[in-house]
Formats: C-alpha cells, structure tokens, sequence
C-alpha cells in the first residue's frame, strides 16, 4: 500500500501515497491553504480534519466543492484553488 | 431488492462495531453504515493496509473482520437523515416485498413493543442516494473536537487536536514542523506523544487546566498510571514541556500560522502573562462533543452531561426515548473506546435479547469507566477566562466570519438564547452548521448549549432530495475481505432501487456526520515504550482496571465476541482497561 500516485493542483503535481485523503496531500506538500471566505477572503485550509467543519472545501475535477479532509485522493485528481 | 435489516448501526468505530457484530453474532441481520473509507472511526482510524500502532487495534481488527462475513458494510457513505415510522408503515411496505415479509414480522414480534422502522438516508461515495432500511437503530456516531475561538484560530496550521491526530493516523502526515499543542483534557498527550514520535519537534504542551502538572496528572488517580507514565515518558524523551494553567491565547501570521502567543492563566483562565511562541502548526481541543443529530432528529431525548454538552439519554440497555433507537459510545456521553465498545456490546445484547438483563459484569464494568469519564470531565472544566481572549474582531463562527462584536450586538438587540442570536448575528447558519462555534456561542450567550437541531446531518444534493421518491434501495456491499482496507464500496451500478417505502411523511431531518466514533478520553496506556515508533505494537499492559476484578466472579463473559480472546497483548482485555481515549501514538 505504499503505492504512490500524483495529483495536480492548479496544474502543479503534488505527490500522493495511496490512501491518503486530497487535504493530507496538500498539506503534506506544504498547500495548507486553497480557497478563500466569501466576505473577507480568507485564506482556508483543513481544521477539523474529519469532516465536521467544512473549512477545507476543494474543487476536484470541477465538480462542486467537497471536503478535501474525506474526500481520497485518486491518480490525476485535478485539484482547482480559487 | 428492497432489504429490511433487523439492525442498521451507524459508526463504525468501537463501539459501532460491536454494536454489530454481537447483534449478528445473536442472529440478526445487521448493516452498519459509516463515512470512512474504512472501519475504525477515529480511534481506530489507520490508513488502508496499515498497522496503526494504536493499543488495541489488533482487537477490533478481529472484530472487524468477523463482523465483515456476518453484516452488510456500507463504508464511504454518509448519511444524512434518518426518518423513523410506524410499525403499520413498515408492515405494509414488508408486505410488498414478499422475500422479507415474513422475518420482518417475526422481528417486530419479537422485539416487544420495539415496533418501529426506520430508514437511513445516505449518500455513496459516487454520489448516489441509498435509502438502508432497518426495524431498529444503533447510534454509535462519536463524537468530534470542541475547539476554542480565539483570535487568529482561522489560520491555516491551526488544527484541531483530532485534526492533527487523522492526518498522522490516517495519512501518514505529520501535520507540521514546529508543532504546538494546547487546550484541555487528556487527549492532548497522545496527540503530543504521537507527533514527537512522528519527528515533529512539539515546542510544548499547554494544558489550560490543571495545575497540578504531569506528576499528578488525573489519569493517575484514575488508575491509569501506566498510561500517564507512558506519556510522560514519550513526552521527557522528545524534551516536550508539558506546562499547567497555560494556553495559546491567540495565533498570528499572514497567510498562515507562523507564532502563538502562550499566556499563563489564572484558575478562572484569565490571561496573567504572556510570550509568543514561532511555531508552523497549533493543535488544539477542549474536549468533545457528542455526535447526536441523528438522534435528536429522530425524537430522543437527551439530557446534558457534566461539562453541558447535550447527549442522548439512555437506560441501562443504552436504549433511547424512542423505541427501537439504540445509543452507545459518545453519543451517550464522552467516555473513550473502551466505555465506547462495552456500551456496544451491550446494546447489541439487549437488541438481540430484549428479554434478558444485562449480564452483571458488563453492567459493572460499564458503571466503573462511566465513573472514570465523570472523573475526566470533571477534571477538565473548562475556565471562564477563554472569553476574554477573544477581541471585538475576532471570527467566532468561523464560516459566517461572524466576529464576537457581532454576537454582542446580538444580545444588545434582546438575543438571550443561541437561536436568536443566530438568526441575528448568523453565528451558525453556515457550512458546518455550527458543530464549531456552537459551544462557543453558547457560552457567550450566557445560554446552555442547546440540542443540535440540523435538518441535514450532511450536506446533500437537490437531486438527492428529489430522488426520494425512488431512491435505490442499498445493495449491501458485502466485504468479504477486510473490512479494514474495503474495496470501495461497489454499488454504483446498484440496481435502482425499488422505490422507496411510501411513507415517510416526515420531513428528513438533518444530521450529523455518522462516523467518528471515539474520541474519548486520554489514552491507553500503551507502553512507556516507544511512541516514536507509532507500529509498535501495543505494550503489554492496560493496567487492570482500577477497580477491582470483575466483580466475584461474574460469570465468564458473556457472548464473547471474537476479539476477544483476551490474550492481546493487554489492551483489551479484561477489564478494566478504562476509558481511554483516543489515541496514542
């Protein structure tokens, strides 16, 4: 189970090991934040870590936010910031 | 195939699986349902294919495997409603299913006045709606961090104590460099323990309680001393300061967390001094909160436990208000994995056998680490001072970006409750639905933290809803193998389900994250040994428990379950073990 895949973000690959969730992902490279709040655009990335909080939405092969803590990364997960 | 289960447990997590798995062991159809990609809940989270370390894991590794050939496993799938309904209901949609009919109604008889139905709505993990129907329930569904608002706790690098802890257990990340834990309760010494062994430099403990400092530590008083050894002796070997009456009072940075300030506190935790700390990454958490949506939109009652958090009340069956509901584990009151997997066990004894009483050990043994969470809670209360932390623009509720000024607005305009002042400020109208701030706004509000009301446990689609009418009836992806490391869950092509059971007038109603089950209370005492080593295999060792053997020879056991040759290594066993928490390193 130490396969390793990549995922992009923002067209950027950022490493993989399988199993892991798109949030740990980018948090292990050093992406801790990915999306901005709506009123004062501030910088969000995982918190709760177990799907409670909702702080770590993503875009994932564009379809509508999920929450990057739950959500397993896959080989070639396109991961939009905004 | 529109399949009525005689039990739908949902968590899985200790006490989620043994729920389960003795229920089916006393010949029940069961099907558990859970979020995570594998069974473990937070305790137990590790990551696929993997050895956690965790005590106890090779415990529920048996137990999870057993369950695996004797329920229905819906891993990976979140639900957010549960809709219960009358026996007639029930009987009537049975009734057109022919194959179930007749043990549907041998199961409402012999449940004994437990005539109910319910249905689950969960959503797959492609998306997909699936309706799991079941005469009766067992919430095992956890509990999740109750973090702090203090200024700057936006950042990202701050993360939840059990945020921090996933990423190691179930990812193999580390969540930073320059880690700092504070906050309150006996769970940030795993979590310290875990990342120092993990190579991440802790700069320091701050538990804001206390005083009395490791040496005195009230996992010691409570029979723990093995454990509290333990952490202690991880936490002097990684050179980590655990200090008392301490917290970060506040995080700074631009983009993300780059130093917190640590204040001295006072026993009311008032600040008296402080100093800043440059630091990558904060893990905080002041304890739990009780995962109970599920329960409160199904009607049961709750009662609110020592430290005001709302939890379902239960008898000493771990039967709900509501007949047919089933509780145990933190949903009934934070209590950690082993109180978690008893109460389980004993609500899959008293759902397979109505009739028959709690076996004497269990009930005892249940009431000994009941007494032990009441001790913890107890013994972390949580200080009046934190509100003074915070400044006018400091975010309260972290996805409105309502600031604490805004709330006093609130109580200004007349808001003396937390509703009101939601409806007023919007303190906890966004994303998570106040599972956040809620504790928080509560104590601002000078209010009692009220019962969750979410009419959506989980976010789901318009589609979704609107497929109510014929959502596809779950298709039990049976996990031969290991129910650990589960393929995902197969179904997409799941035939559509027959339609749904015409009933259910009730509006769905909201709820809660089903998973996590665990986060209890400190730790298991694993061994003074090697936490840097987070494989290790559990030491040897939960200490007997405190009190006393179980009881004058209780009879053996009861219905043993698998696991539960007590010949692991210590954690298990006997006993005793007591409460624990969530994990260890």
């Amino acid at each position: 189970m130490t396969d390793a895949f990549e995922i992009t973000v923002d067209g950027r690959p950022v490493p993989v090991t399988a199993g892991q969730t798109v949030g740990a992902a980018l948090h292990a490279a050093g992406i801790r934040s990915w999306r901005a709040t709506r009123f004062g655009g501030r910088p969000r990335g995982l918190f709760c870590g177990i799907g409670v909080c909702f702080d770590c939405l993503v875009t994932v092969n564009g379809r509508p936010p999920e929450r990057a803590c739950l959500l397993q990364a896959r080989p070639g997960d396109e991961v939009t910031t905004s | 195939m529109t399949r009525v289960h005689d039990l739908a447990v949902v968590g899985g997590g200790p006490a989620g699986v043994a729920g389960a798995l003795t229920a089916a062991l006393a010949g029940l159809s069961v099907v558990l349902v859970d979020s995570g990609a594998r069974l473990g809940g937070q305790y137990f989270r590790h990551p696929a294919g993997a050895h956690p370390g965790t005590p106890g894991f090779d415990r529920f590794r048996r137990q999870a495997r057993a369950l695996a050939g004797r329920a229905d496993l819906l891993l990976g799938h979140q639900v957010w409603a549960v809709e219960r309904r009358a026996a007639d209901a029930a009987d009537a949609a049975d009734a057109a299913d022919a194959a179930d009919a007749a043990d549907a109604s041998a199961a409402l008889t012999r449940d004994g006045g437990h005539d109910s139905a319910f249905t689950l709505r969960c959503t797959a993990p492609d998306g997909s709606p699936v309706a799991v129907r079941s005469r009766r329930l067992l919430l095992a569904t956890g509990a999740y961090d109750r973090p702090l608002p203090f200024p700057g706790w936006d950042l990202p690098g701050v993360l939840t104590a059990g945020g921090a802890q996933a990423l190691l257990k179930g990812n193999g990340v580390v969540a930073g460099r320059r880690i700092v834990v504070a906050g309150t309760g006996p769970f940030l010494l795993p979590v310290a323990a875990g990342l120092a062994g993990a190579g991440a430099r802790v700069l320091g403990v701050y538990e804001a309680g206390g005083g009395l400092g490791l040496a005195r530590h009230p996992l010691l008083a409570a029979g723990k001393a093995g454990e509290a050894a333990g952490y202690a002796l991880a936490l002097a070997r990684h050179r980590v300061p655990y200090r008392t009456r301490q917290a970060v009072v506040a995080a700074h940075g631009e983009r993300e967390l780059e130093a917190v300030t640590v204040a001295r506190l006072d026993r009311d935790w008032n600040v008296l001094s402080t100093r800043r700390l440059a630091c990558d990454t904060l893990a905080t958490g002041y304890g739990f909160v009780p995962q109970i949506d599920l329960g409160v939109q199904v009607g049961c009652r709750t009662r609110a436990d020592l430290d005001g958090s709302p939890v379902l009340d239960v008898d000493d069956r771990q039967r709900t208000s509501v007949p047919g509901v089933w509780a145990a584990g933190e949903p009934a009151g934070v209590g950690g994995r082993h109180l978690a997997e008893l109460e389980g066990r004993i609500a899959g004894l008293t759902i397979s056998a109505p009739g028959d009483p709690v076996p004497g050990v269990l009930a005892r043994r249940r009431d000994r680490l009941q007494a032990f969470a009441r001790a913890l809670l107890e013994a972390y209360p949580i200080g009046p001072g934190w509100q003074r932390w915070l400044r006018d623009d400091t975010l309260v509720c972290r996805c409105e970006e309502v600031p604490l000024a805004r709330i006093r607005e609130a109580r200004e305009l007349g808001a003396t409750d937390v509703r009101a002042v939601k409806l007023l400020s919007r303190a906890g109208m966004g994303w998570c639905q106040g599972r956040v701030c809620g504790h928080a706004v509560a104590r601002l509000t000078g209010a009692p933290v009220g019962e969750p009301r979410r009419p959506l446990a989980q976010p789901v689609t318009l589609g979704a809803l609107a497929a109510l009418t014929s959502a596809r009836v779950e298709t039990a992806a049976q996990d031969p193998a290991g129910v650990l490391d589960p393929a995902p869950p197969p179904d997409p092509t799941g035939p559509p389900a027959p339609t749904d059971p015409p009933a259910p007038t009730d509006p769905p109603a909201p709820k809660d994250p089903p998973a996590p089950t665990d986060p209890p209370a400190p730790s298991d005492p694993s061994a003074p040994s090697d936490p840097s080593a987070p494989t290790d295999p559990p030491t040897p060792s939960d200490p007997p428990a405190p009190a006393g053997p179980p009881g004058p020879q209780g009879p053996s056991e009861p219905t043993r379950i698998p696991g539960e040759t007590g010949t692991e290594a210590g954690d298990d066993s006997s006993a005793a073990s007591t409460a624990d928490g969530k994990d260890s390193a």
